[in-house]
C-alpha cells in the first residue's frame, strides 16, 4: 500500500454492493462452468442429454455462454467497476437505491435466462439469445448502471479520471449501444419476436454486436479491471501513461469495425469483409498495448511472482490476453480464416480469451478484493490460491491445445481432395477424428471448474473467518 | 450503393485509421528520460495509491502498429474496401469462385466423362468407377443416408432390396436428379382416434404381427376407404407414388404400434432434395451406379 495516508476521514464507500457482486461472481462462475463441462461431456457422449429437450446441447450451449459471459463476467465487471470508480474517484457511488436495483435487476435477468433458455425460448442470435421482455429489462438495468457509474465520475473528488475508468466507461456506453441496436425486434407474443433486420444486414448487425461483445465487454471492461488490480497487487506504478492514451483511443476506434471477420466468404459484400480484416489486423497493436502496460508494471517487482499466487493469476491472464489478441487478428486474415472458419480452432481461441484472460483476471482481482472488502489481512489460504492457479493454468492449456489440434485437423480434412476432385473425408469422419480432442477438452474444462470450487471454499472461509477486521489505511489522491 | 454511402464509408474509415495513426505519431517520444527506472518521471497523479510512469511507447510496438497500418492502406488500395472503389486488382469473391470452379472442371471433368458411355449395370461391376461413386456418395448423400447407405430414421435404407420409388437405374437417377416428396396426409381429423387405432391394427396385421383382431377388422374398412388409393388394396404400396409397402415389415419411420398410430394421425413429409442443379451429369451417372450397386453386393 502507499505510505500516504488520508488527512480526513475516508469517504463512506458503498461496500455492500461490491461484496454482493463479488460473491455472485463466484456463484455464477461455478454454475456457468458446470454447464460448460456438461455440454463438453455431451459432445463426447451425446446420450448424456437423456433424450430430454431441456438438456439438449442446442439449449444448454446458450445457457453456458450467457452464464459465463453475462452472469460470471458481468458480476465481476459490476463488482470491480463499482469498487474501482469509488476508490479512484474518492467518493461514494452515485444513485442511491439505483445501485441496489442494478444488483437485483441483473440477478433477476440471469435467473430469467437460466429458465427461458433450456425451455427453448430464443431469438437465435448468438450471445443475444434472450427474448424481448428480458432484452428490455437488460436495457433498463444497463442504463441504470451507466447512470451510477458516470454519476460517480461526475462527483469525483480527484482532478483527473483514472485510466481504468476510461475503459469501464467505454465498455458501459458501447455495450448499451450494441445491445439496444442488435436486439431491435418486433414482438409477436410474450415469448417470440422477429429481428427488424433481414438477411445479410441482420448477420452484419449480429456480428457487429457479437464481436464487440468480445471487444467491449470481454476486453475493454476487463482491461479496466487490469489497470487497477495489477498495479495495486504489484504495488508498482503503471508502466506508461502515454501508452494508456494511445492504446485506449486506438482500441475503441478500431475494434468497432472488426465484426465482419466472422462472416468471411459469406454473402456479406466484399468491401465489408476487407474492412473487417484490415481493422482486425490494425487492432493487434492497440490490444497489445494493454498487455505491455500490465506486464511492464511489474518491472522492479518480478520477484513477487515467486511468492504471490494472486499476482501470478493477473500476470498469466495478461499472457493469455496477449496470445489470444495475436491469434485473433491472425485468424481474421482471409486465407487463414479459410482454414479455421467453423472449426474447433475458433472454440479454442474464444476459450483462451474466456478462461485464460477473462476468468483469470477476474479470479486474480477477486483474490485481491475479497480480503479488502471483508477487512481481512489476506485470503483464508494462500496455498489454496496457488492450487487454484495451477488448476486454472493447466485446465486452460489442455483446453486450448486440444482445440488447436482438433481445429487444424478439421480444417485440413475438410479441404482435402482426392485425385478426382471429390472430398477425401466426409463430415462424419472429421467428427470421429475429433473425439480424442473432445475428451482432452472435457478434462481441461473439468479441472478449471474444480478450481472454481476450490476458490469458493477459500472465499467462504475468508468471509466467515473469526478474525478481527483490520483497519485499512486510506491512500489519498494528489 | 449510392455515392453518398460510398463516401460515408470512405470518410469514416479514413478518420478511424488516420486518427489512430496521428495519435500514434503525436505520442512518438524517442528520448527516454533518465536511465534507471527510478528516475523515470510519473505524471504526478495518484489514484488510490496508484501512480503512473511517463515511459515512452516501446519502439517495437510503435513499429508494429505502423506496419499494420501500412499493410492495411496497401490492402485497401488493391482490394475492395473503400465504398464503391473496387481496388486496383479488380478482385471479387464471386470472380474468384468462378475461376476456381472452371479450373476444377477442366482438371476433373475428363476423369468423370470417361464413364459416361458405360451403362449403370456395367459401372456397378467396375471397381474404379464404384470407388469414385462411393466418394461422391460420402460427400453428398451420407449425411442423411449414412456412410454405409443403410439409412436412418426418416431416410431410406439404400442397401436393401426395398425401394420406395423403384430400384432400376432410371428410377434411382430420377430420384437423384429431381428429388422426391414423400408426403402422407394426416388422417387424425378425418377418421378420428378410433379410426386411427383400428387402421393401425390392420397395418400390424398386414405385416404379420400381433394385433387386435376385432380392431383390425374394423380397420380394414377404414383402410379400404382412405389408405388403399396409395398403399394399394393389398397393402403392397405403389412405387409410382412412393407409397411404402406395408406388408414387408421394413419401416421408414419405425413400425411400433405407437409410431404407426402417430404416422396415421399426423402424416409424414419426406423430402429428398433435387441434385440436378448441384451435381454435374457425369457425377450423377457414377452416383447412380454406386447406389444401384449397394443393394446387389450382398
Amino acid at each position: 500500500m502507499s505510505s500516504i495516508t488520508s488527512a480526513g476521514p475516508a469517504p463512506d464507500y458503498n461496500v455492500k454492493v461490491v461484496k454482493q457482486f463479488s460473491i455472485m461472481t463466484v456463484v455464477w462462475g461455478i454454475v456457468g462452468m458446470l454447464v460448460g463441462v456438461v455440454i463438453a461431456a455431451e459432445l463426447v457422449w451425446p446420450d448424456l442429454n437423456m433424450g430430454l429437450q431441456w438438456f439438449h446441447f442446442g439449449r444448454l450451449r446458450p445457457l453456458h455462454t450467457n452464464a459465463v459471459i453475462f452472469a460470471f463476467g458481468g458480476c465481476a465487471l459490476f463488482a470491480t467497476s463499482y469498487w474501482v470508480v469509488q476508490k479512484t474517484c474518492q467518493t461514494r457511488l452515485f444513485g442511491g437505491p439505483l445501485v441496489a436495483f442494478t444488483f437485483w435487476g441483473w440477478q433477476a435477468i440471469i435467473v430469467a435466462a437460466a429458465i427461458t433458455l433450456p425451455l427453448g425460448y430464443t431469438t437465435t442470435k448468438e450471445y443475444a439469445e434472450l427474448e424481448w421482455p428480458i432484452d428490455i429489462a437488460i436495457a433498463v438495468v444497463w442504463v441504470s448502471y451507466a447512470v451510477v457509474f458516470f454519476g460517480t465520475i461526475m462527483k469525483r473528488k480527484t482532478k483527473h479520471i483514472y485510466v481504468a475508468n476510461w475503459f469501464f466507461g467505454s465498455f458501459i456506453l458501447t455495450v448499451a449501444m450494441l445491445h439496444i441496436i442488435n436486439s431491435m425486434a418486433i414482438p409477436v407474443t410474450m415469448t417470440k419476436s422477429y429481428s427488424v433486420y433481414a438477411g445479410a444486414v441482420d448477420a452484419m448487425i449480429q456480428w457487429w454486436y457479437g464481436h464487440n461483445a468480445v471487444g467491449f465487454f470481454l476486453t475493454a471492461g476487463f482491461l479496466g479491471m487490469m489497470y487497477y488490480f495489477v498495479p495495486k497487487q504489484a504495488e508498482r506504478p503503471v508502466y506508461s501513461y502515454r501508452l494508456s492514451i494511445v492504446h485506449f483511443w486506438a482500441l475503441i476506434a478500431i475494434y468497432i469495425w472488426a465484426g465482419p471477420h466472422h462472416l468471411h466468404y459469406s454473402a456479406l459484400p466484399d468491401w465489408t469483409q476487407s474492412l473487417g480484416m484490415v481493422m482486425s489486423l490494425i487492432l493487434l497493436a492497440p490490444s497489445w498495448g494493454g498487455m505491455i502496460n500490465g506486464i511492464m508494471t511489474l518491472s522492479g517487482a518480478w520477484d513477487k511472482l515467486r511468492t504471490d499466487p494472486t499476482l501470478r493469476f493477473l500476470v498469466v491472464s495478461l499472457s493469455f490476453y496477449g496470445m489470444s489478441t495475436f491469434e485473433g487478428p491472425m485468424m481474421s486474415i482471409k486465407t487463414v480464416n479459410a482454414l479455421s472458419h467453423n472449426t474447433d480452432w475458433t472454440i479454442g481461441h474464444v476459450h483462451s480469451g474466456a478462461l485464460g484472460w477473462v476468468a483469470m483476471i477476474s479470479i486474480g482481482s477477486l483474490y485481491h478484493l475479497i480480503p479488502v472488502l471483508w477487512r481481512r489481512k489476506e485470503m483464508f489460504s494462500v496455498p489454496l490460491i496457488n492450487v487454484h492457479f495451477w488448476m486454472s493454468t493447466i485446465g486452460t492449456v489442455l483446453y486450448i491445445a486440444s482445440m488447436w489440434v482438433n481445429g487444424i485437423a478439421q480444417g485440413l480434412m475438410w479441404r482435402a481432395f482426392n485425385a478426382d476432385g471429390t472430398l477425401t473425408y466426409s463430415f462424419a469422419e472429421s467428427i470421429e477424428a475429433s473425439y480424442p480432442g473432445y475428451l482432452v477438452r472435457l478434462l481441461g474444462g473439468f479441472i478449471f471448474f474444480v478450481g472454481m470450487l476450490v476458490m469458493a471454499y477459500n472465499v467462504w472461509r475468508t468471509v466467515r473467518s473469526e478474525e478481527q477486521p483490520t483497519t485499512v489505511a486510506q491512500p489519498q489522491t494528489a | 450503393m449510392s455515392s453518398f454511402w460510398s463516401w460515408w464509408i470512405i470518410v469514416i474509415v479514413v478518420i478511424n485509421i488516420g486518427g489512430s495513426l496521428l495519435l500514434l505519431l503525436a505520442n512518438r517520444k524517442v528520448e527516454v528520460r533518465g536511465g534507471k527506472s527510478d528516475e523515470i518521471p510519473t505524471t504526478g497523479h495518484i489514484y488510490d495509491g496508484i501512480e503512473e510512469y511517463d515511459n515512452p511507447l516501446p519502439r517495437w510496438w510503435f513499429n508494429m502498429f505502423l506496419i499494420t497500418v501500412i499493410f492495411s492502406v496497401v490492402y485497401l488500395a488493391l482490394y475492395p474496401g473503400l465504398g464503391n472503389f473496387r481496388g486496383f486488382l479488380g478482385w471479387t469473391s464471386t470472380g474468384q469462385l468462378d475461376q476456381e470452379l472452371a479450373a476444377a472442371e477442366e482438371k476433373y471433368g475428363p476423369i468423370f466423362n470417361q464413364y459416361m458411355d458405360d451403362t449403370i449395370e456395367e459401372l456397378a461391376a467396375n471397381p474404379d468407377a464404384l470407388k469414385m461413386g462411393a466418394r461422391l456418395f460420402a460427400n453428398n448423400c451420407a449425411v442423411c443416408h449414412g456412410s454405409d447407405g443403410r439409412g436412418n430414421y426418416g431416410f431410406p435404407n439404400l442397401a436393401d432390396d426395398d425401394w420406395l420409388y423403384g430400384g432400376q437405374p432410371e428410377n434411382i437417377k430420377t430420384s437423384i436428379v429431381q428429388g422426391r416428396n414423400g408426403i402422407m396426409n394426416p388422417w387424425g381429423d378425418v377418421i378420428g382416434e378410433e379410426g386411427v387405432v383400428a387402421s393401425a391394427n390392420y397395418v400390424l396385421k398386414l405385416s404379420g404381427r400381433d394385433h387386435d383382431a376385432g380392431q383390425a377388422a374394423e380397420g380394414e374398412k377404414v383402410y379400404a376407404t382412405y389408405c388403399s388409393a396409395c398403399h394399394g388394396a393389398d397393402g403392397k404400396g405403389n412405387q409410382t407414388l412412393g407409397a411404402p409397402n406395408l406388408t414387408d415389415n421394413t419401416w421408414l419411420y419405425g413400425g411400433s404400434p405407437e409410431i404407426i398410430k402417430h404416422t396415421i394421425r399426423n402424416g409424414r413429409q419426406g423430402k429428398m432434395p433435387a441434385h440436378g442443379d448441384l451435381l454435374k451429369e457425369n457425377r450423377i451417372h457414377l452416383l447412380t451406379a454406386y447406389v444401384y450397386s449397394l443393394s446387389r453386393n450382398d
